[in-house]
């Protein structure tokens, strides 16, 4: 006879029924909704909240990306609010009391052309300026922090150079978005699944609350962090937002033995490659060029990302892939993020953050919080809110967002 | 990977196109007389339906010419294929879901 099962390990969370009313909601059960939850309770004492997600927690991008974290961004207010993150990623496995597995490896970003390098020798210099760690890298520099990648001359598309930020890294994303469920919920914030937003109510033009496959929901204060659904959300809200929703593709390898000791990317022949923890080869892709909401790309996208892998890493070339999945990310025209107020009184709005959401979830949940309790941004998002698109004061961030879109 | 039927060339695959995004953007046709906010509209918001979507595509590796395409952002399906010259087509989806202004 079969032994018995083991008990379930305790949970993390609750599992509770929405109540009628909440003093704020959250759309949105990923890792930005988790940690403006997180920050309403801890920094604003807003502890009668509810995130609210169609899926289960944090099921859509969060488990999707390839959980890069760095804060080598060009200008200034990318690299503050970058940067902010990264200085809490620093301390959140501390203070959440659970460890995630952040590590601090450091990122390589190549260089394949001269062009390439001015403009990297350009971003180490202002990453400097503003204080973030950043440095350029030769060729046999390269070598020596990432011995498997191939510095030869004889590359169709040579290995020039790299910036070089030693406290990126990786971060095992499961577990920080279980870490910050946790948190939330023992500030007694309910964090309910399969609750998906199906319109909002507003008297006149201030928002008091959604309507769920729940149920309808009151709430004072509303939080839309939805990713590649921001707009199909803003749509029912009665605004638009300037994004476009693209699939976004990343795969793994099998499980190998540790051969890469750090995380490189390449915007040139476009591949980023990561270890994980366990040992699976870690690989992003770019996005489909056109809009979707399929959570799958195509084929000929991972195609070319694998013949990049293979030329920049020969290692590879044997490695089996174990599977691909798609995410749905919501590109802004200048590649940098939208929070803060909408046309819709009390409804606030943290979407657009492309390709590369993850690796800023502290600080984007932190200022997030900050706009929706205070009614004022946050210094570090005030220059990313929805009227930069009117005044013209984009923040073009096309170079360092590291996947083209 | 998608295939498309190019008007003038006939089916061929994704890779011999470029994406052009959403169709029927008319160029405004007083530009010194918009507002701000009008431009902002212009330049940088588009519709982005989960559904019916009409976008333009370019066969940039054969002809040339650009066309466009009624797609479904959910599952890929290409609805209509029709010239710069000819309307949206009626799909029976209405206005709202195809998204023209």
């Amino acid at each position: 006879m079969a032994k018995q099962l083991p008990e379930h390990p305790a949970w993390l969370w609750r599992d509770p029924n929405p109540k009628s009313s909440y003093d704020a909601i959250v759309i949105g059960g990923g890792g930005h909704g988790l940690a403006t939850a997180y920050y309403l309770a801890r920094n604003h004492g807003l502890t009668n909240i509810a995130v609210l997600e169609k899926g289960w927690l944090a099921g859509g991008n969060m488990a999707r990306n390839t959980t890069i974290i760095r804060s080598n961004y060009l200008w200034d207010e990318s690299a503050a609010i970058y940067e902010y993150a990264l200085k809490l990623w620093e301390l959140l496995p501390a203070e959440l009391d659970y460890d995630f597995l952040f590590s601090q490896r450091g990122v390589l970003n190549l260089a394949h052309t001269l062009q390439d390098v001015r403009d990297s020798v350009r971003r180490v210099e202002a990453n400097r300026l503003n204080r973030v760690d950043a440095e350029w890298l030769e060729p046999d520099e390269v070598a020596k922090v990432c011995p498997i990648i191939n510095v030869s001359p004889e590359l169709r598309y040579p290995v020039l150079g790299a910036t070089f930020q030693p406290r990126a890294g990786i971060a095992k994303h499961d577990h920080v978005a279980w870490a910050f469920a946790r948190a939330c919920d023992a500030m007694g914030v309910d964090i309910i699944q399969h609750c998906e937003v199906t319109g909002f109510v507003k008297d006149g033009n201030r928002v008091v609350g959604v309507d769920t496959t729940r149920g309808r929901i009151n709430a004072g204060l509303v939080g839309l962090v939805a990713a590649g659904h921001s707009s199909v959300l803003a749509e029912k809200a009665g605004f638009r937002l300037p994004v476009q929703s693209h699939p976004l593709q990343a795969l793994v390898s099998e499980l190998y033995e540790p051969v890469h000791p750090t995380v490189v990317m390449s915007n040139y022949v476009h591949v980023y490659v990561s270890q994980a923890h366990k040992g699976e080869l870690v690989m992003g892709a770019g996005v489909d060029a056109y809009n979707g909401y399929g959570q799958r790309g195509s084929f000929h996208v991972i195609e070319r990302q694998m013949a990049a892998a293979i030329e920049l890493f020969p290692i590879f070339a044997r490695a089996h892939l174990l599977r691909t999945w798609g995410g749905i990310v919501d590109v802004t025209p200048d590649a940098s993020p939208i929070i803060g107020a909408t046309p819709v009184e009390n409804l606030y709005v943290n979407c657009g953050w492309g390709t590369g959401g993850f690796k800023a979830t502290p600080s984007a949940g932190w200022v997030m919080a900050h706009t929706m309790a205070t009614g004022e941004p946050h210094e570090l998002n005030r220059p990313f809110g929805l009227e930069r698109f009117t005044t013209g004061a984009l923040i073009d961030e096309h170079g360092a967002a590291g996947v083209a879109h | 990977m998608l295939q498309l039927n190019c008007p003038w060339c006939g089916p061929r695959d994704e890779t011999e196109y470029h994406y052009g995004g959403q169709a029927h953007v008319p160029y405004p046709e007083d530009p010194s007389a918009l507002a701000d906010e009008e431009w902002a509209e212009y330049l940088f918001f588009r519709d982005n339906p989960k559904g019916p979507f009409a976008e333009r595509w370019v066969h940039s590796v054969g002809c040339r010419r650009w066309f466009n395409v009624v797609r479904d952002t959910r599952t890929y399906e290409v609805l209509a294929v029709y010239t710069n010259t000819e309307p949206r087509p009626d799909l029976g989806m209405g206005v709202a879901a195809g998204g023209q202004r």
